[in-house]
Parts: structure tokens; C-alpha cells; sequence
């Protein structure tokens, strides 16, 4: 009997635009089993696709969408972790 | 620690640089004998305690002239040893670390310390040397792993090194151990000093208003995006700091300057 396991990819992105091109990216495949290798840190130079976009148009459903920075006095020049995160779901199906 | 000839020191370009980029990889800063012997000690220390009190050879070469220079260039001529690591990667152990920045979210504004990951055997990129994200150290507002779930950003660069190079990484920086793909075990010794005095004018301040710093500070870090030019201004302004001169400014269109920052 075949069964639908979550795959979700983190995509990262230059702006608040969905067409602006990927900077940072993450997959985490909940049909490998537990001892299979994930995404590795570092294990790759080229974004899966060059942007949300693209992801979509592959298939991809986007889950989230990050909402506006919203930029408070005194702290508008602090940096940190990466702002404009999407996050993107595909469902495969698996044997058992 | 003595002071060190001046020669030994960091010159501007290279101090622009590590502003920029949040760490200097230097070869050949540790001469091949007592690379063997540090390399030969690590496959065979078992502890306890730690390697560093327990090996002569280690300490040897931080006191080498050449590494006292850069030492003293970032952290003064009397550091202030914070603690120390020696980290190591088994033969074939595929799985690569989360990202994640040392220690936990560090409030100083401008000071910082110094992690020195010495590598005593070449370390080519298959057998996992440490992965950084040069810049991320301007990106400093994360805790620890709080970046754990990124697995690949532009820019990302490993430190594949030769026997004899040393890294001197910004607390700051992101980044995490790699995979090793050889039947080797991957050594690496790092050694965390804090700053012994405030961390202005510590260089080789030679030509530090010149056109070989400048060109460091063309250079934009894709992976903050839209931010790239506040990453940028972030850090023209930690050069400021290093220089102990508020008022070179080499920031984007001179923002430094436009806002009075
Ligand atoms: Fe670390």
C-alpha cells in the first residue's frame, strides 16, 4: 500500500519578492527513512531553484511567507539570521 | 606575551579583510616538523585534561613570531586565554554539523575574541574542514544554533587547508564542522583568546586610508541580499573600531559619515 510522506524546503530569498533570486536553502525529506542522510550542511554550491517561483512552477506549495521587516528606531541597521524564509511543502508517495 | 616585530603583524588590506569577511586563513605560518609532531601527538592523545596544557609542541607554535603577530594584531600583545579544543571528525563520519555561532549571542558592541583553528595535516575538502559563512560575523543578533536549520547559504566557504595553515575566525562567524570522506580522522586544534585591552590600532596601521583597503570594502556578501549594503556599512564600521580612528569611512555612499554613525 503506498502511503504520502511531507517533504519541506526551506528557501531563502534576496527580497521580500518571491521572483528574487535564492541565497540560502534546505531540504528535509520525511520519506527518507532514519538512518538515510539528509541535506548536509555545505553539501552543495547551486540553489535547487533560483527562486520561489521557480519552486512552484516544479510543483512546490508555498507554506509560508514571511511577513515585512518592520524596521524600529535604533535598531535599523542590526543584522542577523536570513529575513525573507520561505517555506515550501511537496507531498511523495512511498511504498510499504 | 612580548611584543612581536612589526613586520609580524597584520598589514591594513589584510585587517579590511577580516573586518569584511569575519576571518584570515594564513598557510605556511607553521613549519612542516612541528606540524608532524602536532599531528603525530593528536593520534595519540587519549586526554584527559586538555591537549593544550597537556602538549608542549602546541604551544610551541603559538608562540611562533609569525602567530604571535596575528595574534597580537587582533587580541593585544597579552591575550586572555579563554579555553581551547581539540576537535576531531572520525574516519568516513558522513554527517555534516548544524551551523551555529560558538558560545551564546555576545553583547559587546565592537570587541570580540579570536578562535585560531590550527590545522597540523592538509585537510583537503574531503575530509570535512570547517565550513564559514564569510561576513555572518555582522550578522551577529543569532544564538548558537538558533541558525541550526540552514544547511547550504551563497557564499558558504570551507577552510581547506594545508599543513601548517591557521584560520583566525571572528566569535561571531557561522559556521560548522564537516563531513569526512576519508579513512583518515580529521584533526583540527582550536584555541579561543580574548582580548587582553581594548582592540584599536593593534595592526600594522601603514596606508589604512588606502586604495588596497578600499578595494576590500567593494566587496558585497551576497547572502544577506537586500541587506548586503547594511552588512556592508556594518562593516566599514567595525574597521573604525579596529583602526581606533572614527572617522575613516569606507561605508556604502559614506552612510557612516551622511548619518554622523
Ligand atoms: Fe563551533
Amino acid at each position: 500500500m503506498s502511503k504520502t510522506r511531507q517533504q519541506i524546503l526551506i528557501l531563502h530569498l534576496a527580497d521580500s519578492s518571491l521572483e528574487s533570486h535564492t541565497v540560502a536553502w534546505a531540504l528535509y525529506d520525511g520519506a527518507k527513512s532514519k538512518d538515510e542522510l539528509q541535506m548536509n550542511t555545505g553539501d552543495s554550491q547551486t540553489p535547487p531553484y533560483r527562486s520561489v517561483l521557480d519552486a512552484m512552477r516544479d510543483g512546490w506549495n508555498v507554506l509560508q511567507l514571511p511577513t515585512m521587516p518592520v524596521y524600529r528606531s535604533g535598531f535599523e541597521h542590526e543584522l542577523g539570521a536570513l529575513p525573507y524564509e520561505y517555506v515550501l511543502e511537496r507531498k511523495v508517495t512511498i511504498d510499504e | 606575551m612580548s611584543n612581536v616585530e612589526k613586520h609580524h603583524l597584520l598589514n591594513a588590506r589584510q585587517m579590511a579583510s577580516f573586518a569584511v569577511n569575519g576571518y584570515i586563513q594564513l598557510e605556511n605560518l607553521v613549519p612542516q616538523e612541528l606540524n608532524e609532531a602536532a599531528h603525530a601527538e593528536q593520534k595519540a592523545w587519549k586526554g584527559p585534561g586538555s591537549y593544550w596544557a597537556g602538549s608542549k609542541v602546541i604551544q610551541e607554535i603559538f608562540e611562533l613570531p609569525q602567530v604571535k603577530g596575528v595574534l597580537q594584531s587582533l587580541v593585544g600583545s597579552e591575550p586572555v586565554y579563554d579555553h581551547s579544543a581539540l576537535h576531531v571528525v572520525p574516519a568516513q563520519y558522513h554527517v555534516g554539523q548544524a551551523y551555529h555561532a560558538d558560545s551564546v549571542i555576545d553583547t559587546r558592541p565592537f570587541g570580540f575574541d579570536i578562535q585560531a583553528f590550527y590545522f597540523s595535516h592538509d585537510t583537503p575538502e574531503i575530509m570535512g574542514p570547517t565550513l564559514i559563512l564569510p561576513g555572518s560575523h555582522l550578522h551577529n543578533k543569532v544564538n548558537t544554533a538558533s541558525i541550526a536549520r540552514y544547511k547550504n547559504i551563497i557564499g558558504q566557504r570551507k577552510l581547506v587547508s594545508k599543513a601548517g595553515t591557521i584560520g583566525f575566525l571572528h566569535n561571531d562567524i557561522w559556521h560548522c564542522a564537516q563531513p569526512n570522506y576519508t579513512d583518515e580522522t580529521r584533526y583540527v586544534f582550536k584555541l579561543r583568546l580574548r582580548p587582553g585591552q581594548e582592540q584599536r590600532g593593534l595592526f600594522n596601521m601603514d596606508d589604512y586610508k588606502g586604495p588596497e583597503v578600499a578595494a576590500e570594502f567593494r566587496n558585497y556578501h551576497a547572502f544577506a541580499g537586500n541587506d548586503s549594503r547594511l552588512t556592508q556599512i556594518a562593516g566599514a564600521k567595525f574597521y573604525r573600531y579596529l583602526c581606533g580612528d572614527d572617522r575613516v569611512d569606507f561605508s556604502f555612499e559614506g552612510v557612516l559619515t551622511r548619518m554622523g554613525l
